[in-house]
């Protein structure tokens, strides 16, 4: 037995709609009693407007990210855009954040990281440049909170799993917290150090949340991560890696204090860009010099 | 002019304060050690039931309907200190005539508040909005102002010379303050000099009293018509006063107050409370009395101080006191800026203590305010966006339930090598945004002085315990138990640089620090390797990233 499928407005031999004032007027065979459905399609209906009419949005403004080369290829970093820097450690993700943090609190805006895994380094934060005063730092993981009224008690995690989770939880809740408040230049989410399959938890909702929060307002909201979780809600996505480095065969008479660790390759690669700037090439390499080097 | 505020019943009245649903209840005050309490104040619910002041408290409790209210003189304290507030908001020249009164200088007020009805409504509300069920007059002199607030209730507004008119029909009692003082609870001697002065005074207008009411002398008018000699002849200099005041022609050097204000609030509660939630309810009718007192002052704060009184049992027995003994649990809320936001505290007040609960029964809450000065700031349309200091405010304390109070603020550095030589200090933008104006007008918005990037270095709190294979001196193999990615072949390695410090102190510490590159499934990683010369163990601190 054929089926056929027919479309209820052929049934009924109305044209589609795409323009709310070009609706057709409705014979005295097709017009039905007053009713509320009808209110609410007509309702619906003039609230539809045609892709012509729809109202360009505007670029998003970009700042600098604080490192010459980077901004050379995306143009900087878009305000009110959720921006994802993924690699694998000692890929240039911090030295990149830092840098950003650097610009950010030198323009005369306040930053906040909140820090997954307390990672970050005082001592690397204040050789950046970075304004110490204007960031404000959220340590997730530990929990001291006392029960009600009940003595001091520390959260005990049975394994590294349950801490990652409850480091994750505090960051996401600490996230909507900082969006909600507003007036901060740059938020960064640090989950550089967080095992992909628990980042990978996040869903996808949560990403859309905040990429609505920042959305129409200044902050730039940048995740630090090891692999890409956010998906599309992201405009920009940047995917680093470090130069490999061939160990050098040294003499036996030089000692190997002689070595030093003086900068790090970062190579960075759009993954990803929502942005009408056509960027000049796919890739850059640029060096994070040690604190040390001079 | 002179506007006078009245407080009738004014134990009762700072008892409403606290507890506004009792208006609508026959209540009673007393006063006294037990059990020889007696009944102090009543209102008009309980003097139409039957209780008067002066009975003991155990005939009063025969009325079951009856709620009776032990009395508080810090909340009388605080409810003048509610009436000063009213009266200082209008004219810095006000006369602290009686806990129950006070007096205002309105010369020069009516081109800023309006014509005199006006500003005595205005009082009114103002009384009102401080939880005071004032009576308001004005009159010509402070006195006749002072004897129509006592007589006449609402608002009153006598003219210039109808002050005799005005004042004849108001009761004589109203020429006598009827206000005790309780004098066990004065400890301060110079009160105990002035509380002697009043019962004194107390005395002899009870004397006065007695003799008017056998003369058949009812109202003023009847005082004001008795011939000046012969009352002069009978009851001296003091009864010619009185004559002078029935007839609103007495009037004083108003003499004006400059004690420093005192912004507290408290109440007793008649059965602990074990829960936040109801004491949150409190909490907001107290911070609602101190912020509308600062506003009438033109003032905020940028500090306050929760004090409950807690129950505690003892573990001896003891027949006084039932084996109670009360203890303090104190809270001090520091805002970066000076603020005036009810909500705001109470969330504050909210959030620190669940964080910090008192863990026993709570008895009494006390808060106070320290007043300051408003902030002003000027906006700016080019300033880049800053945090709005009251939201922020909540916003850090919500975080800090989250994470803890040590874990979210500004860095500051250490003068030390140590290596987390750092601490967290309370986050401040508000103070910061002032330095604004101090950036160097050379540097260019978005580029940074320095061209060079620094590679940062990424920690592991707490620091990896690894396992390290030597191999003829040299470092060769690194494991470390706790995270597997932190394991492999020593590829390349730089050091060792030798630190060390704080050897006069207990927390001394000497360390080898080695930079490494290890393999792993990623790629090559370079870590940062230390070895505790005083413990012996080696440690993975961080990663170059």
């Amino acid at each position: 037995m054929s089926s056929a499928v027919f479309s209820t407005s052929a049934a009924r031999s109305r044209h589609f709609i795409f323009d709310a004032e070009s609706a057709p007027e409705t014979g005295p065979d097709l017009r039905r009693p007053q009713s509320t459905v009808k209110n609410r399609q007509s309702t619906i209906l003039s609230n539809v407007v045609p892709a012509s009419q729809l109202e360009v949005r505007p670029a998003p403004q970009m700042v600098s990210s604080g490192i010459a080369a980077l901004d050379a290829l995306t143009g900087g970093l878009p305000r009110g855009c959720l921006t994802e820097i993924c690699g694998p450690a000692s890929s240039g993700r911090t030295t990149l954040l830092l840098a950003a943090l650097a610009a950010a609190t030198q323009r005369g805006e306040f930053c906040a990281v909140v820090d997954a895994s307390d990672a970050l380094n005082p001592q690397s934060v204040a050789y950046s440049d970075v304004e110490l005063g204007r960031l404000l730092w959220v340590r997730c993981g530990e929990n001291t909170l006392p029960k009600q009224n009940l003595p001091k008690e520390k959260k005990t995690f049975k394994s590294e799993q349950q801490y990652a989770e409850h480091s994750l939880e505090q960051l996401l809740h600490a996230t909507d917290l900082l969006l909600e408040s507003g007036g901060f230049g740059l938020i960064a989410l640090d989950l550089g150090d967080l095992p992909p399959q628990t980042a990978r938890r996040i869903p996808l909702t949560t990403w859309f949340r905040f990429r609505r929060a920042v959305e129409h307002t200044p902050t730039v909201l940048l995740s630090i991560e090891r692999q890409s979780i956010a998906g599309s809600c992201s405009s920009l996505l940047l995917k680093l890696e470090s130069h490999r480095i061939e160990p050098t065969n040294l003499p036996a008479s030089v000692p190997v204090h002689t070595q030093l660790l003086t900068e790090l390759k970062i190579t960075a690669e759009i993954v990803r860009s929502r942005m009408e700037r056509q960027p000049p090439c796919s890739e850059i390499t640029f060096a994070g010099k040690t604190a040390w080097a001079g | 002019m002179f506007a006078c505020i009245f407080v009738p019943n004014f134990p009762l009245a700072a008892l409403y304060r606290a507890q506004p649903e009792l208006r609508a209840q026959p209540v009673a005050i007393f006063e006294g050690k037990p059990p020889l309490e007696k009944i102090f104040a009543v209102n008009d619910i309980a003097d139409r039931a039957g209780i008067a002041p002066g009975m003991t408290k155990a005939q009063a409790e025969l009325c079951s309907e009856l709620t009776l209210r032990p009395r508080s003189l810090l909340q009388e304290s605080t409810a003048h200190a509610a009436l000063l507030d009213c009266a200082q908001s209008f004219s810095p020249r006000v006369e602290d005539a009686a806990c129950d009164t006070a007096l205002i200088d309105l010369a020069g007020m009516e081109s800023l508040f309006g014509p005199l009805p006006e500003i005595a409504n205005h009082l009114f509300q103002c009384a009102a909005s401080l939880g005071l069920d004032a009576h308001i007059s004005v009159a010509s002199n402070p006195d006749a102002a002072i004897l129509a607030a006592r007589g006449l209730p609402g608002v009153t507004v006598i003219p210039s010379g109808q002050e005799a008119e005005y004042l004849a029909p108001l009761p004589i009692e109203v020429l006598f303050a009827n206000y005790s003082i309780d004098q066990s609870k004065v400890d301060d001697e110079k009160n105990k000099e002035r509380l002697n002065s009043i019962q004194h005074d107390q005395k002899e207008e009870d004397c006065f009293l007695e003799t008017l009411t056998r003369w058949g002398i009812r109202d003023l008018r009847a005082l004001a018509a008795l011939p000046e000699i012969a009352l002069s002849e009978r009851l001296g200099q003091s009864g010619l006063r009185l004559r002078q005041l029935a007839l609103g022609a007495v009037s004083h050097t108003l003499v004006p107050l400059e004690a420093s204000p005192v912004f507290e609030e408290a109440i007793e509660l008649e059965y602990p409370i074990l829960l936040l939630e109801p004491l949150a309810f409190l909490l907001n009718r107290l911070l609602d009395q101190i912020c509308a007192r600062l506003s009438a002052r033109a003032l905020a704060t940028q500090e306050l101080r929760l004090t409950l009184e807690l129950e505690n049992f003892s573990n001896r027995p003891s027949a006084i006191n039932d084996g109670r003994a009360k203890i303090c649990f104190q809270r001090t809320l520091r805002l970066p800026l000076p603020m005036l936001d009810a909500k705001l505290f109470l969330k504050l007040l909210q959030l620190d203590l669940n964080a910090h609960p008192p863990g026993a029964p709570i008895l009494k809450i006390h808060l106070a305010a320290e007043p300051t000065r408003p902030r002003s700031a000027q906006g700016s349309l080019f300033l880049p966006p800053t945090p709005e200091p009251e939201k922020l405010e909540l916003t850090l304390a919500r975080i800090v339930g989250l994470v803890g109070e040590s874990r979210v603020g500004a860095l500051e550095l250490l003068d030390t090598h140590r290596t987390e030589g750092f601490r967290m200090k309370r986050f401040m933008p508000a103070l910061m945004s002032e330095g604004q104006k101090h950036l160097s007008r050379n540097s260019v918005p978005g580029t940074r002085n320095s061209e060079a990037t620094v590679a940062a270095l990424r920690m592991f709190r707490p620091p990896l315990r690894a396992s390290v294979t030597l191999e003829n001196g040299e470092l060769a193999r690194i494991i470390c138990s706790k995270k597997k990615e932190v394991q492999g072949t020593v590829l390349w390695k730089a050091g060792p640089w030798r630190s060390s410090g704080d050897w006069w102190d207990r927390e001394a510490w000497s360390r080898d620090e080695w930079d490494i590159a290890l393999q792993n499934s990623e790629g090559i990683v370079l870590y940062r390797l230390m070895h505790d010369l005083l413990g012996g163990d080696w440690f993975v601190e961080g990663t170059y990233d």
